[in-house]
């Protein structure tokens, strides 16, 4: 080694660098914030149709159907979010608040402050409103991957009713029921709430001891009725007579859409393996998010299994104002 | 042979004390300031990872855990292969800088991979990697500033900075992202900006040699079989086999925050700031802590820290629940930290010739990671089958056993 350079000279180089460092910081965080400013501000409308809600880079964004990729210039932008859902007015928008595990469910009807607001307990996963924009739902989960084993984590699923502020925790308060009994586990979790048109149905989720069904709820009688197993995500169609839902088959999920009556299961085109929540933009068409190399992309593709999956834009969690029936 | 060089060596450097009664030399406090600011920017990324793969890239949950298992073991070997590196060339801190520097560039590349969870996974192992390479060079930069009879408050110093910046990392990248909502790359780029400027304290303000340190000069060529016989004396030989064996009966923390959560009825909520305890008392208690090693005794210490463990093992089996038990044993598990961490290090290092130190704390530091790793692993596996109760008592019953046979296998001379 040679010798130390001169003491003197060395820390003053030393100070200034770190001191330009430091500006360099600071400067790049207040450019940063400038950037997010000039996003602009609230021009976000739930109800107007033939559009795509959806989230990019945190915040809520709508554009027009078709946009395809001139998604840039969207029509409209709304508050931030992980995850957002849209029908009959109503916005929900689950938001993950810094620090661990603890978010917000957001309601909006309009812009400005929201019309509720709920603290959660976990990260955001999925969002839902009702056909009639009465409902609002959403999924939490909660990361267990350090402690308990590799990649467990637990869920709540609960609803929240806009006319008379029934708040639904979790459905973990409601009587599920397999094969005509009660189930009585202790490991039960729900996930991916859907809402039929009558304000008081709707399906979600549930799972214990590595199984997993497709559960037909009541909000007035507080039940959970077992339809079928190997079903996630459920999400029903405007018609309400179709389920598009994620099927596992060892560790991927191919989406299929099940038609209620009579049981029909079709794949879809999307041969990918797809962690999400599907949306009707309509009655033929499966909207859903698959991860990118610039970062979650929603893509499309029709509901009856033919065709091939497109890319719709750049963002995730995309709900449509689907006019009713 | 080697020891009794050491020991002579230790002995004029003590009665030649550097600088004013009480105070650690510069370098001790320079390599302090890397740890944290390298720390905040790491705990930063740690913080908004898990957010960043689920809202930023789209990657679903279950992916994310297939990420962790890639990177446990790798960082053992260059761990070793850093430490003798380091000896071998005279160039602790230029192994240091390879370390450090290597962790800082990682952080631009999460914008830059994308979505694939190869890249993440890789950029992953190369943190750690640097993180391997650093940590032996960095000890042996301290214990080589330092005069053997203030080593356990050095450590201290260096571990409440430490600490400090583990503390401060995710409180910056949750600012951050409140002002900026969504914008992980601004954290990467921040997280980066930090994480240079523990590069530059570090080539600038960390001296390898103190003026007039002889002992690193002498003695001809490095090689390997000079560091492994400098490692296999006898007391080092016995530390490194004491501290293995403790280490595999250690329940792992997270292991011991779930417990505590469940056994004192907390709610669940609070399970991710319980870690928080730990680490403030780990930083309250660490310079203390390690003052009193240096008069009491190093060993000492660290078997008395293990008893603390202990006895926190105790509570949580038999104390009333309620929040007033699990600060107990919070403050019991934070001031084990402070007498076993840094404590060790200071305890080990006067053994070792100052030419093989490097890889003599690096074999120290390994054994006991992997002892922990292995520990962990053990008790996740009978916690699986037997229950967490069960298990907790298995524990404490094995530390109790491991404690003693520790005390009785190595005994230093009554000088430490």
């Amino acid at each position: 080694m040679t010798a130390w350079p001169a003491g003197r000279a060395r820390t003053a180089t030393g100070i200034a660098l770190i001191c330009v460092l430091l500006a360099a910081t600071t400067g790049y965080v207040l450019w940063r914030a400038r950037a997010a400013d000039s996003d602009g501000a609230w021009s976000l409308r739930p109800d107007r149709p033939g559009t795509v809600v959806y989230v990019d880079r945190g915040r809520v964004r709508q554009v027009p159907r078709g946009a395809g990729e001139r998604a840039g210039r969207s029509a409209g932008k709304g508050p931030d979010c992980q995850r957002a859902a849209v029908a009959g007015g109503t916005l929900v928008c689950l938001r993950g608040l810094p620090g661990p595990m603890s978010s917000d469910v957001r309601v909006y009807r309009g812009p400005g402050k929201p019309q509720v607001t709920l603290p959660v307990w976990g990260e955001p996963s999925r969002a839902r409103v009702s056909p009639s924009g009465h409902l609002v739902a959403w999924t939490v989960f909660r990361s267990g991957d350090s402690y308990v084993a590799q990649g467990q984590f637990s869920t709540t699923a609960g609803i929240y009713d806009l006319r008379d502020g029934d708040h639904y925790g979790s459905l973990e308060d409601f009587r599920p029921y397999v094969g005509g009994k009660p189930y009585r586990a202790e490991d039960v979790n729900y996930w991916g709430i859907t809402f039929a048109a009558d304000d008081r149905t709707f399906y979600a989720t549930m799972a214990s001891k590595g199984r997993t069904w497709l559960m037909r709820g009541d909000l007035t009688r507080r039940t959970l009725t077992a339809l079928r197993e190997n079903v996630e995500c459920p999400s029903l169609s405007p018609d309400g007579h179709r389920i598009a839902y994620k099927k596992r088959t060892g560790d991927r999920w191919r989406l299929h859409v099940l038609t209620l009556r009579g049981g029909r299961d079709v794949p879809l085109a999307e041969t990918a393996s797809i962690d999400d929540q599907p949306a009707w933009l309509d009655d033929d068409t499966i909207a859903y998010t698959r991860p990118g190399d610039s970062g979650p992309t929603v893509f499309t593709t029709p509901a009856d299994g033919t065709g091939t999956p497109s890319k719709l834009l750049n963002g995730a969690s995309a709900t449509a104002p689907v006019p009713r029936p | 042979m080697y020891l009794s060089h050491t020991r002579a060596a230790d002995t004029t450097r003590a009665a030649t004390p550097a600088g004013p009664a009480g105070r650690v030399p510069p370098t001790v406090v320079a390599l302090g300031m890397v740890s944290l600011v390298t720390d905040a920017s790491a705990e930063m990324v740690t913080a908004v990872l898990p957010m960043y793969l689920m809202y930023g890239l789209g990657v679903g949950y279950l992916q994310l855990g297939a990420l962790d298992g890639l990177y446990t073991g790798a960082t053992a070997l260059f761990r070793l292969g850093g430490g003798y590196a380091a000896d071998r060339f005279r160039r602790r801190k230029a192994v240091a800088v390879v370390g450090y520097g290597l962790s800082a560039l990682t952080r631009l590349g999460f914008p830059a991979v994308g979505a694939g969870t190869t890249g993440i996974g890789l950029l992953l192992a190369a943190d750690r990697t640097g993180k391997g390479l650093r940590t032996a060079p960095r000890d042996a930069l301290i214990t080589l500033a330092t005069p053997a009879d203030r080593l356990g408050r050095a450590f201290g110093v260096h571990r409440t900075l430490d600490t400090c910046g583990a503390l401060l990392g995710p409180l910056l990248a949750f600012g951050l992202l409140l002002l900026l909502p969504s914008d992980y790359d601004a954290v990467f780029v921040v997280s980066f900006l930090i994480a240079a400027v523990g590069v530059l304290v570090l080539v600038f303000f960390v001296r390898e040699r103190p003026r007039g340190e002889a002992g690193d000069s002498g003695g001809g060529r490095v090689t390997l079989r000079t560091c492994l016989r400098a490692v296999a004396g006898a007391d080092t030989r016995r530390v490194v086999a004491a501290a293995a064996l403790l280490g595999v009966v250690t329940v792992g923390d997270m292991f011991l925050y779930v417990a505590l959560q469940r056994r004192m009825e907390l709610p669940e909520e609070f399970l991710p700031l319980l870690p928080l305890g730990t680490a403030v008392v780990f930083m309250a208690a660490a310079l203390p802590v390690g003052r009193a090693a240096d008069r009491a005794g190093r060993w000492r210490l660290f078997l008395g820290g293990h008893l603390l463990l202990l006895l926190g093992y105790v509570c949580l089996a038999l104390a009333p629940a309620g929040w007033t038990a699990a600060a107990v044993v919070l403050v019991l598990h934070g001031l084990f930290y402070a007498a076993t961490d840094g404590v060790l290090m200071a305890h080990v290092a006067p053994a070792i010739p100052a030419r093989a130190r490097t890889t003599g704390l690096a074999v120290v530091q390994t054994a006991q990671a992997l002892a922990r790793a292995g520990g962990a692993l053990i008790f996740g596996v009978a916690a699986a089958a037997l229950g967490l109760g069960l298990t907790f008592t298995a524990a404490a019953v094995a530390l109790a056993g491991v404690l003693g046979a520790a005390a009785l296998l190595h005994r230093p001379g009554a000088g430490r």
